[in-house]
């Protein structure tokens, strides 16, 4: 670390050199990113149709839904919390617009009231951990239940079709050549960017995870800003619900089971600490697109979907082992 | 004297610092050796080295003549050095009985634990020490000094010859610290040596028998207590006279209008206390460490709960449900524990220092400018001359002044009316002492008013313009002007308030 240096003149433009060098490293990004060109090269060498501009679309497509509710459980795992209702809150919110539109209520306002149900949904939960005090790993996995039970009663069990054909365009359609789901996805992390880096509330997202205690003393608000993390999480699995819905063309009360689990993984992947106060949302973009990759790199090599699972969780483990005990 | 344990000529190099330089240490059986010097003198990391935290670069440790490397602190305690440290390393929902043999508990030939002869050994060592503990209860439902006890006990079990208390009298009431000195007395009749560190010279001439000063990591000597004074020590540590290092006192402008004032009474109690604050009045709040002083300025902000709080603000009746709701009117508080209560350690200084004011750098509205950010924080970091390679260092890998620092600089640019200061010099050398006690001196002349916590006397009697006494948590005496000295404050922080003792009808009796 602290090597001698021969005279101040050499020493000058070396230090910044290295402070630049030693930024790019302690930047949260620097393995998230590593890993992310390693499988890329790999995917790549071990397949030929894996570069291919359509495959590579169809990636980032399928780690859409994915990626958009990983940008709300970035904003809860960035508080030292965690969201393990986003799944079932994602098919309640896609399951209510399907069949708001199937009763014949315009797209729109069915639209509207999907994203408003996901992020009440998740205001509660934020209510229940903010002045509720109670831990989000359970509030959560209370509401995970409750969201999952009412989907089923919702629909009654069965599928929602019957939807305007135009509704496809959220999940299947293209503007200027690029899928839908992908541009709505990065409008979504680059509104969280925004919203992280650029206004005193995504301060105060990373002040509560990095010291709860400290934060409400020097006179931040802090059940307020946890209410606000929950409901954005909320708000993400809606959108995601959305997507997945328009995808589908039908409400499917039963999907997004595990998909917290994945959201999680992104999350980590990208290079954010489980206790809360690091990370980027920019690296949970990175998290959920090597998990995109990995799927369907694996996809086309053949390997068996059991092995697969086998492998993530081999590599999330490995990207936790060497993101342990980093500096900020 | 035979020297049971010995460090001779032990270094060690921190990165950047040198922590120890040279130092030497002897501890004879049936000894109490005192272990002085100011905060950063060295102490902390002799002690650990003592124990096996830390190795030391060079020098030598011998145990009984005998040289020895510690390399872990169970090897340490494997050989007979106990510690016990500042803060208590007790499991707190375990039993008495089950810490003190946490990770070595004697089994039967099944592998069970042998409760029987667990409590038979516990039984004896409290016997030994005279002190009335039930080894079955909970440890969290223990007086800090109990607890305090049990950590002795626990080193005891290990069949400790040297025993190393770190500042335990710190959290202790004088009762209580005098029977931590009965029992030290008992130990010292069976032979164990022990090093003890504490603030308080006085304590270190009733209990120790010989006295090592530290001074910036090297050995200034070592004497006898009986061959030495309270001045010499002071010099010692010093290395010079003591020298005036608070502003002047300046004539407080008569009648400085009313600022506060707010009657609280903490919930679980019976009784409410209250005071008053004036613009530009420094107000110290005197008293033993858990007199209940940051409590009631807690309370006042609304971090801690209360069965009582009236409030008059400015004329105006005011309730804080929440610190934020203290800030909005302008009342801003500088915590004790800065580690746990004041910094975001995983930030930079400046998004530490910016943190409750971001609204000031908007451009627009929802939105923060990070130029204009940058410019206030170093102007801020020049003003309390933080130490730092740039503003966007973690804050983590600032030393403990400077970071104390960071935590005064995010109030400078608030625009807060009242600052309530909590320890503010704790941990931090004498030249940044001084130019935090000129800053406060500066706010109060733009009229701000501040209510400082200290347990260091002189900066209570060297700073403030009005003193409240805490005791038991209960406020027992208010001193102004001439009558703040420190022995009238020692005099009320050792009283025990009488019961129905309403209000402070004592303020007469300095």
């Amino acid at each position: 670390m602290s090597d001698a240096t021969p005279s101040a003149a050499v020493a000058a433009p070396r230090r910044q050199r290295r402070s630049r060098w030693q930024r790019l490293l302690h930047s949260p990004m620097f393995f998230p990113l590593l890993g992310f060109i390693a499988v890329f090269i790999i995917m790549s060498l071990v397949n030929d149709r894996f570069l291919d501009l359509g495959n590579i679309q169809n990636v980032i497509r399928q780690g859409s839904v994915i990626g958009i509710i990983a940008v709300g459980m970035s904003f809860a795992i960035f508080t030292g919390g965690i969201d393990l209702s986003v799944g079932p809150v994602m098919a309640l919110s896609g399951t209510i617009m399907a069949g708001l539109m199937a009763a014949g209520w315009p797209a729109p306002v069915a639209i509207a009231a999907g994203l408003c149900l996901g992020s009440a949904f998740g205001a509660f939960n934020g209510f229940c951990v903010a002045f509720g005090r109670m831990p989000p790993i359970i509030v959560t996995l209370a509401t995970m239940g409750a969201a999952h039970g009412l989907a089923l009663l919702y629909t009654g069990g069965y599928p929602i079709s019957g939807l305007p054909s135009w509704f496809s365009w959220f999940g299947r359609g293209t503007l200027a050549g690029i899928q839908l789901p992908i541009l709505i996805m990065l409008l979504t992390y680059a509104i969280a960017y925004v919203v992280l880096h650029h206004t005193p509330f995504g301060r105060y997202v990373y002040a509560v995870g990095g010291n709860e205690e400290a934060t409400r003393l020097t006179g931040i608000r802090v059940p307020r800003t946890k209410m606000l993390v929950y409901t954005i999480s909320g708000l993400t699995a809606a959108i995601a619900g959305l997507v997945i819905t328009s995808r589908l063309m039908s409400g499917q009360p039963g999907i997004g089971e595990g998909f917290e689990l994945d959201a999680i993984a992104a999350v980590v992947l990208g290079g954010a600490a489980i206790a809360g106060g690091r990370g980027v949302v920019l690296g949970t973009l990175v998290g959920a697109m090597l998990l995109a990759m990995l799927n369907n790199g694996l996809n086309l090599m053949g390997v068996s979907s059991y092995l697969q699972d086998v492998i993530k969780g081999g590599i999330i483990l490995l990207a936790v082992y060497i993101g342990r005990g980093r500096d900020a | 004297m035979t020297a049971v344990l010995s460090l001779e000529q032990v270094s060690k190099q921190f990165p950047g610092v040198k922590a120890l330089d040279n130092v030497s240490l002897t501890v004879a059986a049936g000894e109490i050796h005192a272990l002085l010097g100011e905060n950063g003198a060295g102490k902390s990391t002799l002690m650990k080295i003592l124990c096996g935290i830390h190795q030391p670069d060079e020098g030598t440790i011998r145990l009984d003549g005998e040289p020895r490397r510690f390399t872990s602190y169970r090897d340490a305690c494997a050989t007979g050095v106990g510690i016990v440290f500042q803060e208590f390393s007790l499991v707190p929902w375990l039993s008495v009985v089950d810490n003190i043999f946490l990770g070595r508990e004697p089994r039967n030939r099944l592998g069970l634990i042998r409760h029987a002869q667990m409590r038979a050994e516990a039984n004896a060592l409290f016997d030994r020490l005279e002190i009335d503990i039930d080894p079955e209860i909970s440890v969290h439902r223990l007086s800090v000094a109990d607890q305090q006890f049990v950590e002795i006990a626990k080193a005891l079990s290990l069949n400790a010859r040297v025993l190393v208390l770190d500042e335990p009298t710190a959290p202790l009431t004088p009762s209580e610290v005098e029977r931590l000195f009965r029992i030290m007395r008992r130990l010292r009749e069976d032979g164990v040596a022990m090093v003890f560190i504490s603030h308080h010279l006085e304590e270190i001439f009733q209990i120790c028998d010989r006295i090592t000063v530290l001074r910036d990591g090297t050995y200034v000597d070592s004497c006898r207590v009986a061959d030495t004074d309270h001045d010499a020590l002071v010099e010692m540590m010093i290395g010079r006279r003591v020298e005036n290092i608070f502003p002047p006192r300046q004539a407080r402008a008569a009648n400085s209008p009313l600022l506060l004032t707010a009657e609280i009474g903490l919930k679980q109690t019976d009784h409410t206390d209250s005071i008053t604050l004036h613009r530009g009045e420094i107000l110290g709040f005197a008293g033993l460490v858990g007199s209940g002083r940051s409590e009631f300025a807690m309370a006042l902000i609304g971090a801690y709960p209360t069965r009582v709080a009236q409030i008059r603000l400015d004329g105006a009746d005011v309730t804080f449900r929440s610190p934020a709701d203290a800030l909005d009117a302008g009342i801003g508080m500088l915590p004790e524990d800065r580690k746990r209560q004041g910094l975001i350690l995983p930030f930079s200084c400046a998004d530490n220092i910016t943190l409750n004011h971001l609204g000031q750098f908007y451009r627009p509205a929802p939105f923060i400018s990070r130029k204009q950010e940058a410019e206030t924080v170093d102007a801020a970091m020049d003003q309390v001359r933080v130490k730092a390679p740039s503003a966007q260092t973690p804050v983590a890998s600032l030393s403990g002044g400077n970071q104390q620092k960071v935590v005064i600089a995010r109030w400078l640019d608030r625009g807060c009316r009242i600052l309530i200061f909590d320890e503010p010099t704790r941990g931090i050398d004498v030249g940044a002492k001084a130019e935090i006690y000129t800053l406060m001196k500066r706010l109060a002349a733009q009229g701000i008013a501040i209510i400082m916590i200290s347990s260091e006397l002189p900066e209570i009697t060297g700073l403030c313009d009005r003193v409240l006494v805490f005791s038991h948590g209960r406020i027992v005496a208010e001193l102004a002007d001439e009558a703040i000295e420190a022995d009238t404050i020692m005099r009320h922080a050792v009283t025990e308030p009488r019961r129905n003792d309403v209000s402070h009808s004592v303020t007469e009796d300095a």
